[in-house]
């Protein structure tokens, strides 16, 4: 079980984090503009990397914050944690 | 049986961890035996002699105990009766206590009876790939074979009993931290848990016996001239006086994973038996994340294999040592023991000042000169260049052989005749690289040493000390074991000093070079006679293993899989090692190139119960019920569960029938006024600015125009296209929405939300919030339902003029605040009240005192299915649009969102796909069965083809009858067609396909 290093709690158990697949793949801004192979890529199809790979995890049972994180998938040695931009509570009045 | 004659007389100054002032009677198949306080099952038994005690596995040749611990291969039992029985277990690791019971796993029909003796006279039909070539190899008819002869090789194959009855122990979970990890209180562990608490580390030290110590529990080791046992003692006192250490006594580190993270099972209540203190759990599953770990898990033994070497009476060299030093139990007149290493001669040693007459046969030539003469003088006779090549005998050891021997395990010359009752083997030891392979740390080959030792640990914050790495010394193990307690320190960033311990042990000379041996036996067809068994859990043998060769299953793992060499519980601790350096001798390889298999958790086997803990019965998943939930129960309802709610199903009155409730429930909504619980609907705050563009991009409609106090219907989609919730939105405030979700769906969806809201839109400034549990929900549906609410305690106005069809009002309710929606899932006009969840009792109170008859799940289910209404995960499973089920109206064609992109694939815009239809049974009294196929020929010859399945089907009051929704491959297009639905016992029930709105077509009554 990995002790994953949430950005905003800490080191926790791995049970305690869901895991959301490959990172960065952004949603097209226009979808209507793609061809149906493209949009399919998108919907459908993930990179199945051997080795490092840019993943995202949620922190469900904890801070409830979505952030990255990239995971050797042969060996399971994990680093590097990276959050995503967006407004701080604050900025809401 | 006769008494324990083989324990030694208590003049002996050996058997210092028994008590014999405290002896314990006990039962073994049926007989009973007296052992003393301290013993193992297998030790207590010994005392009687080392008599067959099992079956084995294939040819039930007659077996004895092999070693003094985990890895024992022969001796499993079945551990008491009842409830509390326990399969499998090595009686080298059961402690006796007082009335234990326990029988061989495996001695059908008896340990005596010898029928099963046949499939050892017929053993040249059971070779290795017997039962994958003849059953599973296919061709002739396996399958029929298999069907045949299945039964009789399940039974006759044994291997204990699942208990039949539900455990009555209470099992525990403990979740630990800890600095340092040590698994193994041997030298090495011991060594290393002292240093590192020294240094201010938090220590948790495992050790899987009833007392640390772990070789050194023998008697006959030294440390600065006294007993290594006073070192022991003395150690564990500093430990205990240690603030941050913790000692598991009884605890097998059973997995290693990622991280450090590690599950061991301690032994609590287990070991006084069925007796136990009810304080005490059976056992304790420890979960320990470690900053560092050192793995001081020490060695395992090996044979050398030879003819019959699995005759009782034939065990480990150094398990006769410890059942000699430990329990003062040698259960032979005159012991052999065939060696290629020094070991032994510690073995030999002991038993002579025990005054037993040893012979020691050694496969090297000229064995170290001290060792040797030390040995001559305490009287041993030692043979060099010699090894074990026979044993003589059936059911017990009554003499043995030995050759000479030749580098390649040939034997020349003729063999001399040892008389011997007892013969201990070694052929070296495998260090224990279970919890290291666990990691994934390829082991290495260590030539010198014949041994695989662990590699590529540190980097993962592992340190092996002790004979894990192929140490033989216990200098070298202290020594070890004090390096890796002082780095595991170090890297878990304790920078406490302390002062090197100098101790000095018994043998830092070091030991002599082991000569490798694997089998003293001609591997070629017709060569030596007698089985000499390498694996003797699943009867597997040196001809096994080069037939494995010759036909060419020569990795590791088809070795592995054609013998089934290694695939016992044992995992073949004692076994594989061997096996695979006779695989290599075979095809011209070392050992290293073979390679081994890799082991998996658990090292030992662990209860189910254990790994359960308190996750079970109640406790097993949460559940939740709303406040209403005590008037519920109180009133006849019949639960059922969604999710982890319990929802009422239908409430029976007096002797009711469930679907006479049922139907009296649907009446009452239709013709008066009913309400149901409504309480677990998701409910989801959203609020900032916006949240509009968020609904608009999450939900299939538009809702850019939804103005403050009105609500709406949407349904979410993947970005395939394909339905996965739907619910109500409200508009409250300007900047607030409350949105309701599927009662199962309501953290999946909220979930939903906060992952786009946080990965692709950060943008958008939307707070969603969970506040299921802060509302009690009341649905009030019927044509009498404004008459009732209005008679309400409340400062709402309920004409249709005020609060018309999918109006949201906020208002007071019973003197609380109260959000309240006309929304109809039943077709009827209908008011959803949402009070603060303290209020909710009170609430349904007022609504029943006023008339409501309370409905249930499955009158909802009715009242919807016949408005045509879906519920998301009964009409839909993922592979349906909103166009399949006709609701095309709510998907906007102006704006983007989530799924849209998908509808114009060719596959999603098909004309014919499965389409939501109604079925009319033809026969009106028929109830079609929910998941029925639909077919237009029931007669077809298969394969029939299927054009989809009934959704939901029920009886309806109101239509008199039976009538289903379904999925119906291009449905729309078959309007008037009658199609046939398949029973699961035969036949067929005709339908007519009819469109999916049953009752009150034009929505009038939703006006009330
Ligand atoms: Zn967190």
């Amino acid at each position: 079980m990995l002790l994953i290093h949430c950005p905003y709690c800490g080191p926790r158990d791995e049970t305690e984090f869901s895991y959301g697949g490959e990172a960065d793949i952004a949603r097209p801004l226009e979808p209507e503009a793609l061809s149906d192979a493209e949009w399919a890529d998108y919907v459908f199809l993930r990179t199945n990397a051997k080795g490092r790979f840019k993943e995202q995890w949620v922190h469900t049972h904890g801070c409830g914050r979505w952030f990255t994180m990239v995971r050797d998938t042969v060996t399971h040695e994990h680093g590097e944690t990276g959050v995503f931009g967006g407004f701080e509570p604050d900025a809401v009045g | 049986m006769s008494g324990p004659q083989f324990r030694l007389p208590a003049h002996v100054p050996m058997g210092r961890r028994i008590d014999r002032e405290a002896p314990l009677a006990f039962t073994f198949n049926g007989e009973t035996f007296t052992g003393y306080a301290g013993d193992t099952l297998a030790s207590a038994l010994l005392a009687y002699g080392a008599f067959p005690l099992a079956r084995s596995f294939k040819y039930h040749r007659p077996r004895g105990i092999w070693s003094a611990g985990a890895e024992e291969p022969n001796a499993l039992v079945q551990l008491e009766a009842g409830g509390y029985s326990q399969p499998n277990l090595r009686a080298t690791q059961v402690e006796l206590y007082s009335g234990l019971t326990a029988a061989s796993v495996n001695a059908w029909p008896s340990v005596d009876f010898d029928m099963m003796r046949a499939n050892d006279w017929l053993s040249p039909i059971f070779p290795a790939g017997f039962y994958y070539k003849t059953f599973m190899g296919g061709g002739f008819g396996a399958g029929r074979w298999w069907k045949l002869f299945e039964p009789f090789i399940r039974r006759a194959a044994g291997f204990g009993k699942a208990p039949a009855v539900p455990d009555p122990d209470r099992y525990e979970r403990m979740n630990a931290h800890c600095d340092v990890l040590v698994v193994g209180g041997g030298p090495a562990g011991l060594s290393a848990a002292s240093i590192a608490a020294s240094r201010g580390c938090r220590v948790i030290l495992a050790d899987e016996q009833a007392e640390p110590g772990g070789d050194m529990l023998a008697g006959d080791r030294v440390v600065d001239g006294a007993p290594a046992l006073d070192w022991v003692a003395a150690t564990l006192d500093k430990l205990d006086a240690a603030g941050d250490v913790t000692v598991l006594r009884r605890t097998t580190v059973a997995g290693l994973y990622d991280d450090n993270f590690a599950t061991a099972a301690e032994s609590v209540g287990d070991r006084f038996g069925p007796g136990a203190p009810a304080h005490l759990p059976r056992l304790r599953l420890w979960r320990i994340r470690a900053r560092q770990i050192v793995l001081a898990a020490g060695a395992h033994e090996r044979p050398y294999a030879f003819p019959n070497n699995d005759t009782p009476g034939v065990m480990l060299g150094n398990a006769v040592r410890h059942y000699a030093g430990r329990y003062a139990v040698v259960p032979g007149r005159r012991v052999l023991l065939g060696t290629n290493n020094d070991s032994a001669y510690r073995t030999a040693r002991m038993l002579a000042d025990a005054g037993i007459p040893v012979t020691v046969a050694d496969a090297r030539e000229t064995p170290p000169a001290s060792l040797a003469m030390e040995a001559e003088h305490a009287g041993v006779t030692v043979e060099s260049g010699f090894a074990i090549s026979a044993v003589l005998g059936d059911r017990r050891v009554r003499g043995a052989k030995i050759s000479r021997i030749l580098p390649d395990g040939e034997t020349s010359g003729a063999p001399r005749l040892v008389e011997t009752d007892l013969v201990g083997v070694s052929g070296g030891w495998n260090p224990a690289l279970h919890l290291a392979s666990h990691r994934r740390a390829k082991p290495v080959w260590n030539e010198s040493q014949a041994c695989f030792v662990p590699d590529g640990l540190s980097a993962l914050g592992v340190r092996a000390a002790g004979a894990v790495t192929g140490a033989e010394s216990l200098a070298d193990c202290l020594e070890q074991g004090y390096a890796a307690g002082r780095d595991a320190a170090r890297a878990a960033g304790r920078t406490k000093r302390s002062r090197k311990p100098a101790l000095k042990a018994d043998d830092s000379a070091g030991p002599a070079p082991i000569q490798p041996l694997w089998a003293v036996t001609s591997r070629r067809p017709g060569g030596r006679k007698g089985k000499s068994f390498v694996d003797l859990q699943n009867d597997v043998t040196v001809k096994d293993v080069a037939l494995a060769a010759r036909e060419n299953y020569r990795s590791v793992e088809h070795l592995k899989r054609y013998t089934t060499l290694g695939m016992g519980t044992d995992q073949g601790k004692t076994a594989n090692v061997t096996g695979l350096a006779l695989m290599g001798m075979e095809t011209g390889r070392t050992p290293g190139a073979v390679g081994t298999t890799t082991f998996r958790p658990p090292y030992t086997p662990i209860p189910f119960g254990a790994l359960a803990g308190r996750d079970r019965g109640a406790l097993f998943d949460p559940v939740r019920e709303t406040p209403m939930f005590d008037w519920h129960a109180a009133n006849g309802a019949v639960f059922e569960d969604v999710g982890q709610w319990k929802r009422p199903f239908a409430y029976r009155r007096g002797g009711e029938s469930l679907e006479a409730a049922i139907d009296r429930e649907v009446r009452a909504v239709r013709d008066g006024v009913g309400v149901m619980d409504a309480s677990t609907l998701g409910k989801i705050d959203l609020k900032g600015p916006d949240v509009a563009t968020l609904l608009n991009r999450i939900y299939t409609n538009d809702w850019s125009k939804l103005r403050v106090g009105r609500a709406r219907y949407g349904l979410m989609c993947h970005e395939d296209g394909m339905i996965f919730d739907d619910g109500v939105t409200a508009r409250l405030g300007d900047e607030h929405y409350v949105m309701t979700t599927t009662t199962g769906n309501a953290a999946t969806v909220q979930a939903w939300l906060e992952m786009w809201l946080q990965t692709e839109w950060p943008e958008l400034r939307v707070f969603a919030t969970s506040v299921t549990e802060a509302y009690a929900t009341a649905t009030v549906a019927g044509p009498e339902a404004r008459a009732l609410v209005s008679r309400l305690d409340s400062d709402i106005d309920w004409s249709d003029e005020a609060f018309p069809h999918m109006a949201a009002v906020t208002g007071s309710v019973m003197g609380v605040p109260a959000r309240v929606f006309r929304v109809s899932f039943s077709g009827e006009a209908s008011w959803e009240i949402n009070v603060p969840a303290h209020r909710g009792l009170a609430l349904w109170q007022a609504l029943i005192d006023g008339g409501a008859t309370p409905y249930g799940t499955e009158a909802m289910h009715v009242l919807r299915a016949e408005k045509g209404f879906i519920i998301v995960g009964q009409e839909t499973d993922g592979t349906v649009t909103p166009f399949d089920v006709g609701m095309g109206w709510a998907v906007s064609k102006r704006k983007d969102f989530i799924g849209k992109r998908s509808y114009n694939r060719p596959d999603t815009a098909r004309p014919d796909r499965k389409h939501l239809v109604g079925l009319l049974p033809l026969d009106r009294k028929v109830v079609l069965p929910e998941g029925g196929q639909i077919v237009t020929d029931p007669a077809q010859e298969p394969p029939v083809t299927m054009l989809g399945h009934v959704t939901s089907s029920y009886r309806s009051p109101s239509l008199n009858g039976g009538f289903a929704l379904a999925l119906l491959k291009n449905g729309r297009n078959r309007m008037g067609d009658t199609v046939h639905i398949l029973k699961l016992d035969g036949g067929a029930d005709p339908a007519r396909v009819v469109e999916p709105v049953f009752y009150d077509k034009d929505g009038g009554r939703l006006h009330g």
